[in-house]
């Protein structure tokens, strides 16, 4: 981005077109601000530094759905992967939150594979959904192909510029009627990966289910995440990230802030509106404006991560 | 003699295999607005349950004592399962797992 005393009207509006429709979260100290996109560019612009991209989150791509919501999935994968090839300065890494197929299909993870590596990063994360859990392996596609950083159990943990990742899996093992779980096992392996950490090292925790209750009827939740969160309620920093509703939905809780992403492929209703969780159809002009992207900023003295959501229009 | 009965039992499973691919029968499951219909079903040992996706969202049909397990189940697209013994069998759609129902042979 341009950086200039006096910010041009051409500058202001490049970086505009940048930023997009939305909201600019800055959580410093546990507190989140929301501030306008165009006034953030601005202060950009005007040399305030913010830190550098770190990552950038993708969820949903759904490769295979070909139904009314958007018969074309792969395109607007595409067009995701373009705004972020776009960014002037290249994340670090990409996480998947999830979803990345439609219906766990070999051809659908080999199309999203393909599309993905038009990303000019190459370090991308995986974590799956439900839908790319339901081959009659229970996982074995996703696992095929991305089980290798985890042993092929679904959660992980890298370090990435002084900051902690930690990939989870909360679509497997589901009890009838219920939430999302991250199960016994994945916790223990949670609490062994947290022992000893300094508490002023930032986490971020990437997940496909909300982990939080959005909404208890459709499944939106993990019901045992309380627990991960002992854990993780001594730490400075804790951003969580979730895919599963495609729309953005964040929670502000002590220092653990939370935030689910807009999908690439459709959106989904608003909690509890019409009889279930299926992709909302939407007029066609609508639609880029409900998909999108999210880059996550990092500067750590004082720690501050800053979320920008970027919708396709 | 031999070709023959072949030939009349693949004609037979091809004509049965049709017959699973119409229309729902009494006994199987149709899945809509995200529920298994009937979400209580009772068959003879012996009996294949066939579930029917007539839902915009594919589904799966999983049982919680791993004796079945669907793939995903795309809108159309149909799963089947032959019970042989008896018993009640809890089973769940991993992609909304609110979606419970239960098949009791008997």
């Amino acid at each position: 981005m341009i950086v200039t005393d006096k910010p041009s009207r051409r500058g202001a509006l490049k970086c505009l077109a940048y930023g997009g429709a939305g909201t600019l979260f800055t959580l410093s100290g546990g507190v989140l601000v929301a501030s306008d996109l165009a006034q953030a560019a601005t202060k950009k612009m005007m040399g305030a530094d913010t830190g550098t991209p770190l990552f950038v989150q993708i969820s949903d791509s759904h490769i295979g759905f070909n139904k009314e919501a958007n018969p074309d999935v792969a395109g607007t994968l595409k067009q995701s992967i373009a705004l972020v090839n776009a960014m002037p300065q290249q994340p670090s890494l990409i996480l998947h939150t999830g979803d990345i197929t439609q219906l766990s299909r070999p051809d659908q993870f080999d199309l999203a594979e393909q599309l993905l590596k038009g990303l000019k990063v190459s370090e991308i994360h995986y974590t799956p959904g439900e839908h790319d859990t339901s081959d009659a392996g229970g996982g074995k596609e996703f696992f095929d192909r991305f089980g290798k950083p985890s042993k092929n159990l679904g959660y992980y943990s890298f370090d990435s510029h002084g900051v902690h990742f930690i990939a989870l899996i909360n679509v497997l093992d589901f009890k009838a009627g219920g939430l999302g779980i991250l199960g016994p096992a994945q916790l223990a392996w949670l609490k062994k990966d947290l022992e000893g950490r300094s508490a002023s090292q930032p986490l971020v925790v990437f997940a496909h289910m909300p982990m939080w209750t959005i909404y208890e009827p459709w499944g939106w939740g993990t019901g045992d995440a309380d627990q991960a969160f002992a854990l993780m309620r001594r730490f400075g920093s804790v951003t969580v990230l979730n895919g599963h509703i495609h729309q953005i939905v964040s929670k502000v809780e002590g220092n653990i802030t939370f935030h689910t992403a807009r999908a690439t492929c459709y959106p989904q209703p608003a909690a509890g509106v019409g009889p279930g969780p299926g992709p909302l159809t939407v007029p066609k002009d609508q639609l880029p404006h409900m998909l999108g992207i999210r880059s996550v900023t990092y500067a750590p003295h004082p720690v501050t991560m800053t979320i920008k959501d970027t919708a396709l229009a | 003699m031999k070709a023959k009965t072949i030939v009349a039992a693949l004609c037979m499973s091809t004509l049965a295999f049709a017959c699973a691919k119409a229309t729902p029968q009494k006994g199987d499951v149709t899945i809509k607005n995200f529920s298994f219909g009937p979400s209580t079903l009772t068959v003879s040992p012996g009996s294949t349950v066939t579930w029917h996706n007539s839902d915009g969202e594919p589904h799966t049909v999983v049982s919680a004592d791993g004796l079945f397990r669907s793939a995903a189940i795309d809108t159309g697209e149909s799963f089947s399962f032959k019970f042989t013994k008896a018993g009640t069998f809890k089973y769940v759609c991993t992609i909304h797992p609110r979606m419970v129902a239960t098949v009791t042979v008997k």
